[in-house]
């Protein structure tokens, strides 16, 4: 009796086993084959840029014969790629660094601080991130030529700041809006006053979302060219996409330069995200949920 | 009577309160709502965006927007089209990848990276690999159709009016899952793992755990990522710039592209900023429609 | 033009040289062409345009940066010296930039750009293809009928098409104005703009059944609707299609894609005889002075200094492109030269007294794009667009 009853225990084992690796093939199969899917892009772009302009295009191999890694080296040269490189690289810390101090105060205040007109003003706040208003990049040059911000590191920046205050702003706030009230009074009772309170108390436990927004708005300066467009004439202050024009003419473009470039371009995002996701998770989670 | 010194300290708590809001709303007034205000009166003139002169019109603007554009209502059609395939096929890939990557499997790093990669892109890449994949005569697409033996399935696809807009919601979803995903699969490592253990226990299967637990906690995320799904998908332009031009005819229009036409194209700098006004209230409307179902599901459930 | 910096750089420098450097010249070239409309609008409103400028756009636009005050006028400059400076160009060249008495815009009469080449678009043939098919590569189809037969041999032989950027409107728009002339002559098409030929004449239903017949017959390479010329100059550059519809900058960009190209210059087939195929062309890119500029002698001794035979030369064959100083022509390689021999065949919209609403052309342009899918009609076509005419007329 009992020998019937393990014989189809083991059975039964067997078919879980099966079904339970058959779900994990699937799954991986599944999960490996999107992958590729968001993996090729980047292969053919490399094998791209190890091609020549005549070879482009005609050429379908992703292993390329003979690559022309001299491709990178001119893409640097060419029109002053370090100096763009470089000034991306300051924009960004720049933006990134503004817009986390300016939104988490605002969120400090719109969190555990009371003032006339708080929840107008939030709303308010919110709802430019709701209502985008395509082309109002004129109106903002004419705005910035009257403060004599035209052309200028300034100029460039403050916008950017502002274009991340909204969601910068309500991350910030999901944060804080959880601190206990009581380590905030124990803080306020050793004589804190409210600066130190969020300093040392607020913003700590709020990394995750200086991750988030980190990484959000790295993203956002390091890709943006129409403003940098629009404002900037100066060569030594224009970011990389700028830089990237140059090889792009109305009529010509060299592929495998501009392929070279953008490779290059990628690099500091990607390890920005690389060295941050973890912390991303944590933030989307606790902003997220609400419960 | 409230002594001095108590009035002055509280007049000292009221404006190191401001101080913290300060920088934010200086920022916000210059440069958001500033132009927004120039937007709207700009609205409301006849002007080709150069000379120094305008007219004013008043709601002419809006008024032949609203009832004398077909092109314009086809766009707002066709990105309602590409949103609604976004909020389904998309972030269901998004959900599934999520659930998926949640429950430890090996590579789960690797596949967290991979997948943010498409929105890393810039449009400029994403736009010509697409353009070469799609291409009518020599694209990856059809040439292994036709080496699958379906050759009686190529196409020019982003040029056949049935498989143009099809073709640009594809791309425009392979850069966007990335972000749901991101989101969903925090949402869900927030869910305590001894829920799911507890009802494993239990002896509930994989459907009642997802529906029972799964998806009752994770119901904000939904709507978060709903939100943003439809913000950022309506607001699509860069890839139909990069392969259709809004064409064939105006099957690839959207609304971005419609009111930069108008800005540069036609020269109708004034009738583009009502176009955008229009645009702005329509995705308001929408969301506002959304947080309202959140709040209502949360309350509800 | 980010693609002629290096060559604009170099004479720059060298004209700084020359003037002993008592001029300093700042070059700022700008892609893609929509980000520097942008540009050069939000420059114009802010009054921080540079000296010498090119508006890049149509007549209309132009139009409205002169009766702004940003761009001053030339043509005392041109006429001094018994028309010395003037004499040196293509009139088609400069006539992109003149505008004549009662013209549409209200601009005071005169010229007000200064065109460093000229350009013309016209059809291009694959030699080699024609080779395999059986065809003479020497003798390209004059006629519609040549060309359709043309046509069947290649596709007997298995050979692909015809190839242009249809997915940019502006493009169909030349092609089909082309035929508009060549069917119907300059000015029943310009009445046509006037609104008082209505585009149900058959004279237009011919003119859209060009492109239902290009379909029917299976002529286009797939994909053209929505193709950027860009990616139909790859096409054709890898000897993917017969027959090309481009302009002359092409013979840089083919250089660069495929130096054995082996290919030749020709008219589209005309369709009728009774009146003459014309092609778009005149000056390639222009710059004008800006009226505000306390340079303009500066910026015209420049200008004459870089349209002047010598630097034309160097311009043409380091860019490939047409010059706009008549002086140069000689040397040029026979791919530009077959370009060349076109100018005699242009006009362009910029010449024409009157022109149609922008709201019209795109409605026919994609309504041709809807032609070509086998979507509508000609007949269907020419309804709506003559139906929005008269609505927007009212």
């Amino acid at each position: 009796m009992s020998e019937c009853a393990s014989d189809s225990f083991r059975m039964y084992i067997w078919i879980y086993r099966i079904k339970h690796y058959t779900k994990l093939t699937l799954a991986h199969l599944f999960c490996l084959t999107v992958a590729a899917a968001c993996l090729f892009p980047l292969f053919w772009m490399v094998a791209s840029s190890l091609k020549t302009q005549s070879t482009v295009f005609s050429d379908m191999s992703l292993l390329v014969k003979h690559p022309h890694w001299r491709n990178y080296y001119a893409a640097w040269t060419r029109g002053n790629f370090s100096q763009f490189f470089f000034n991306s690289l300051f924009y960004t810390t720049v933006v990134v660094i503004g817009a986390i101090i300016i939104s988490s105060l605002a969120a400090y205040a719109f969190s555990r601080l009371k003032f006339p007109g708080k929840n107008i003003l939030f709303i308010v706040l919110i709802s430019t991130m709701m209502i985008p208003i395509p082309g109002s990049f004129i109106a903002l040059y004419v705005l910035l030529n009257k403060l004599g911000l035209v052309n200028t590191r300034i100029g460039y920046i403050l916008p950017q700041i502002n274009s991340s205050l909204a969601l910068g702003i309500f991350l910030f706030k999901t944060f804080f809006d959880k601190l206990p009230q009581d380590l905030e009074d124990a803080a306020r009772i050793d004589g804190c006053n409210k600066f130190q309170v969020y300093l040392h108390v607020a913003l700590p436990l709020a990394k995750p979302a200086v991750a988030v927004l980190a990484v959000f708005n790295a993203l956002a300066v390091w890709n943006e060219y129409l403003l940098a467009m629009l404002i900037l004439s100066d060569r030594a202050l224009m970011p990389l996409q700028r830089g990237l024009m140059v090889f792009q003419g109305a009529h010509i473009t060299e592929y495998p330069l501009l392929m070279a470039g953008i490779a290059i371009s990628i690099v500091p995002i990607l390890t920005l995200y690389l060295l941050m996701q973890r912390y991303i998770v944590a933030g989307i989670t606790a902003g997220a949920l609400k419960t | 009577m409230i002594p001095k010194n108590i009035r002055l300290a509280k007049l000292k708590e009221v404006s190191t309160t401001y101080l913290f809001i300060l920088p934010a709303m200086l920022l916000f007034l210059v440069f958001s709502f500033y132009p927004f205000l120039k937007v709207f009166q700009l609205s409301a003139m006849d002007w080709d965006g150069i000379s120094s002169g305008m007219r004013f019109i008043g709601m002419k603007n809006f008024h032949e927007a609203a009832f004398h554009d077909p092109s314009w209502w086809i766009s707002m059609k066709n990105a309602g089209i590409i949103t609604l395939l976004a909020l389904t096929a998309q972030n269901l890939l998004a959900l599934a990848l999520a659930m998926i990557v949640d429950r430890d499997i090996k590579g789960k790093n690797f596949y967290r990276v991979v997948f943010y990669l498409p929105p890393v892109l810039s449009g400029i890449v994403v736009g010509l690999v697409w353009n070469w994949i799609f291409d009518g005569s020599h694209g990856l697409l059809n040439y292994a159709l036709i080496h699958v033996g379906l050759g009686s399935w190529t196409h020019a696809w982003l040029a056949d009016p049935r498989t143009a807009l099809l073709c640009v919601a594809i791309i425009h979803m392979w850069k966007g899952f990335g972000w749901g995903f991101v989101i969903l699969l925090a949402g869900l490592q927030a869910i305590p793992r001894d829920l799911n253990e507890a009802a494993r226990v239990d002896g509930a299967g994989d459907w009642r755990i997802f529906w029972k637990i799964t998806v009752p906690l994770m119901l904000p995320v939904f709507f978060l990522v709903s939100i943003l799904t439809v913000l950022g998908t309506m607001q699509i332009f860069e890839i139909i710039v990069a392969t259709t031009n809004g064409g064939p005819g105006y099957h690839t229009e959207v609304p971005i592209t419609r009111i930069l036409t108008a800005m540069v194209g036609s020269a109708r700098f004034g009738y583009a900023c009502s176009l955008g006004i229009l645009f702005g209230l329509i995705l308001l409307a929408v969301s506002l429609v959304q947080m309202r179902l959140s709040k209502w599901s949360s309350h509800n459930v | 033009m980010t693609d002629r910096e290096e060559t604009l750089q170099n004479l720059t420098e060298q004209y700084e040289r020359e003037k002993h450097s008592r001029v300093k010249i700042h070059l700022e070239l700008y892609a893609p062409s929509k980000a520097y409309q942008y540009k050069v609008r939000a420059a114009a409103q802010t009054n921080t345009l540079p000296d010498i400028f090119g508006v890049l756009g149509e007549t209309r636009d132009l139009a409205s940066f002169i009766v702004s005050g940003h761009v001053s006028d030339i043509s005392a400059a041109l006429d001094a010296d018994d028309g010395h400076w003037r004499k040196q160009f293509f009139p088609k060249a400069l006539a992109t930039t003149t505008f004549n008495e009662g013209n549409q815009y209200k601009v005071s009469p005169g010229t007000y750009g200064i065109p460093i080449d000229v350009t013309n678009i016209q059809m291009l043939y694959n030699k080699e293809i024609f080779k395999q098919a059986g065809l003479n590569p020497e003798e390209p189809p004059k006629t519609w009928e040549e060309f359709i037969d043309a046509w069947h041999k290649l596709a007997a032989a298995g050979k692909p098409g015809f190839v242009s950027g249809w997915g940019e409107t502006w493009m169909i728009d030349c092609f089909a104005s082309n035929y508009a002339f060549n069917i119907m002559g300059e000015q029943k098409v310009l009445d046509t703009f006037r609104g008082k030929v209505p585009y149900t004449d058959p004279g237009w239903i011919k003119v859209l059944e060009i492109f239902d017949a290009m379909r029917r017959e299976g002529l286009l390479v797939p994909g053209v609707v929505t193709m950027v010329n860009k990616t139909a100059e790859q096409t054709f550059a890898n000897n993917n299609a017969a027959f090309a519809f481009n302009g002359s900058w092409c013979v840089n960009v083919y250089k660069g894609m495929n130096p054995d190209l082996s290919y030749g210059v020709m008219l589209p087939p005309s369709i009728s005889s009774r009146y003459p195929m014309k092609i778009w062309g005149g000056a390639g890119s222009s710059f004008v002075i800006n009226a505000a500029s306390p340079y303009k002698k500066e910026a015209l001794d420049y200008l004459k200094w870089l349209t002047s035979p010598a630097q034309q030369a160097v311009l043409s064959r380091e860019t490939m492109n047409l010059p706009s100083n008549r002086n140069s022509m000689n040397d040029l390689p026979p791919l530009l030269a077959g370009f060349a021999a076109g100018m005699d065949s242009t006009t362009h919209p910029s010449e024409w007294p009157v022109v149609e609403d922008p709201i019209v052309v795109e409605r026919f342009d994609r309504g041709i794009q809807s032609i070509l899918t086998g979507e509508k009609t000609p007949a269907e076509i020419a309804q709506e667009v003559q139906a929005l005419k008269e609505q927007l007329t009212k």
